[in-house]
């Protein structure tokens, strides 16, 4: 079909407050910056938006790094944030994590806000002709009993099992990160990532804390021992360019042969990036050692709940685990 | 053809009533006034000093487009994609359709020397930057020297992702992405080949990379 896309109106905001306001008066608008995820959504008659409010005119860019931490514009694209000098050296789970999403094509195109807010890989979400409560609320979920091998097995619901598509937003949950956020007042406000994604319990629908109008502007992470010492590890169907079946990002700070701090957290798993205190309390105070990585991960697994088709994730999710950890201190 | 001579501004103009509107909309509650008629056309005024809205633009819109540098003059509707436009108004069929939803990468492009995918671009978003389609690759007769590797090597079978691999490969020898092997696979993963051509496609994007 050559074009398969509904019609809609299109303006280039000259100014945040511009964009947001345009956002919040009109509720069929949407913000496009790379427009890798909107334009697939909306020629796949998941979405449809009556507006485009263009936001690359927007001053969002900038990837700084200083003593207290990186700060990250929301328009730069996942190329040359996942390549910058900086990130590679500081925040290798970071950079990692973007290198290992979609293809080179899309990271040139694909902004860091908009990767935090990309769809769900769920077939049924994907597919109109299927229920879907996140697309329709309160249609169903056929994922429940149906092709459920792709989805989540932590943060479930009756409702919905999709699973969160980012690898960018695990790296990030696992490091602490915040999102900046600017509403149409002008005013902004900062939030922990972690915080920001909603489980989709009864409305899978509403999957962040996004008020009407806000619009991500920046990303900050905390600079840290195990932010220097961090990894991302992806498992997937194909070598390349593929979703996560599991992935797990990981930071520790080793010092004298005893890990003092961890960040783990798991993707490809979960309706949420899944962050496991629990992994990473049982491993301060310990040695970097095989035997402890493995009695920690399975501690990540406690609370699953696979359904037919994906408990090969509970092992798999621990196998990654451990690999990234050995990775980590390789 | 759907070109013409307008020029954007024109386009502009006939928006600027409702992008006006809605802008007051948005400033009311800020400026704290009611907008009772009288007060209404002294807040425009004084909005219009303030910040111009941006112009809400809709149907069919002026875009003007660099490719292969050469200016184009457009009348496309804004959900029209980059791919489209080459395709079906430009006639620059070189530029294939294949999934048309950024998995595939035969539709790969070059906008301001980077790749990216032309299905997922909207060509109202690529005004103003530089686009470079395998048209725009041979200089005349002389074929780009990525040509002339898929050539050698017979980087296909049926020939329909040939163009957008043959732009990714470009791109990629030129990030410095095609240093070994197992790099090029990796940095080339975004191209698709049904035919499984992958070895032949491999060997011409390192020969390029190795005479750099």
């Amino acid at each position: 079909m050559l074009l398969a896309m509904n019609n809609f109106a299109y303006t280039q905001a000259a100014s945040t407050k511009e964009a947001t306001a345009a956002k919040q008066a009109d509720k069929q608008a949407a913000f496009i910056g790379g427009g890798t995820t909107l334009l697939d959504i909306m020629k796949a008659n998941i979405e449809q938006h009556t507006l485009l409010i263009d936001i690359n005119r927007l001053s969002l860019l900038g990837i700084e790094n200083g003593a207290s931490g990186l700060r990250i514009g929301a328009l730069e694209r996942m190329s040359d944030v996942g390549e910058h000098p900086q990130v590679v050296q500081n925040y290798p789970v970071i950079s990692q994590s973007l290198l290992a999403s979609a293809s080179p094509q899309l990271r040139n195109m694909a902004s860091m806000g908009g990767n935090l807010l990309q769809k769900t890989r769920c077939g049924y979400y994907r597919d109109v002709a299927f229920p879907c409560n996140k697309r329709v609320p309160g249609s169903g979920c056929p994922a429940q009993t149906g092709d459920n091998r792709n989805l989540a097995i932590f943060g479930t619901s009756p409702s919905c099992i999709a699973t969160h598509a980012s690898d960018l937003a695990v790296a990030l949950v696992a490091l602490e990160a915040k999102l900046t956020l600017e509403n149409p007042k002008g005013a902004t406000r900062t939030v922990p990532l972690a915080d920001f994604y909603k489980l989709p319990g009864s409305t899978p629908h509403i999957e962040t804390h996004l008020q009407p109008g806000e619009l991500i502007t920046a990303i900050t992470v905390p600079a840290a021992a195990h932010a220097r010492k961090s990894h991302y590890l992806k498992v997937r169907d194909r070598a390349s360019y593929a979703y996560a079946l599991v992935s797990a990002a990981v930071g520790l700070d080793v010092q004298g042969g005893t890990i003092r701090s961890a960040r783990v957290a798991l993707g490809g798993v979960g309706t949420v990036p899944w962050r496991v205190p629990a992994v990473e309390k049982a491993l301060v105070g310990k040695a970097p050692t095989e035997d402890n990585f493995r009695a920690a991960a399975a501690l990540a697994v406690r609370d699953a709940s696979p359904r037919e088709h994906n408990k090969f994730k509970v092992e798999l999710a621990q196998r990654t685990l451990v690999r990234a950890l050995l990775e980590v201190v390789a | 053809m759907h070109s013409d001579d307008q020029t954007p501004d024109a386009a502009n103009a006939a928006s600027q009533g409702p992008s006006r509107r809605s802008f007051l909309k948005q400033t009311g509650g800020l400026l704290g006034v009611a907008l009772a008629p009288p007060i209404a056309s002294q807040a425009e005024a004084l909005a219009d000093k303030l910040a111009p809205a941006s112009p809400i633009l809709s149907g069919q819109i002026n875009v003007s487009l660099n490719i292969n540098g050469q200016a184009k003059n457009l009348r496309l509707e804004p959900r029209t994609t980059l791919l489209d436009t080459l395709r079906e108004h430009l006639d620059l069929t070189g530029t294939k359709k294949g999934c048309d939803h950024g998995q595939c990468g035969a539709c790969t492009v070059h906008i301001d020397g980077k790749r990216v995918n032309s299905c997922l671009t909207l060509a109202v978003m690529a005004q103003g930057k530089q686009i470079t389609t395998i048209e725009g690759l041979a200089k005349g007769e002389e074929l780009h020297p990525m040509q002339e590797a898929f050539l050698k090597h017979d980087g296909f079978q049926c020939g329909y992702c040939t163009p957008g691999q043959i732009m990714s490969g470009v791109a990629c020898v030129k990030e410095g992405h095609a240093t070994t092997d197992d790099q090029a696979r990796e940095w080339m993963s975004g191209n698709i080949c049904r035919c499984g051509a992958y070895p032949n496609i491999l060997a011409a994007v390192r020969e390029v990379a190795n005479k750099g």
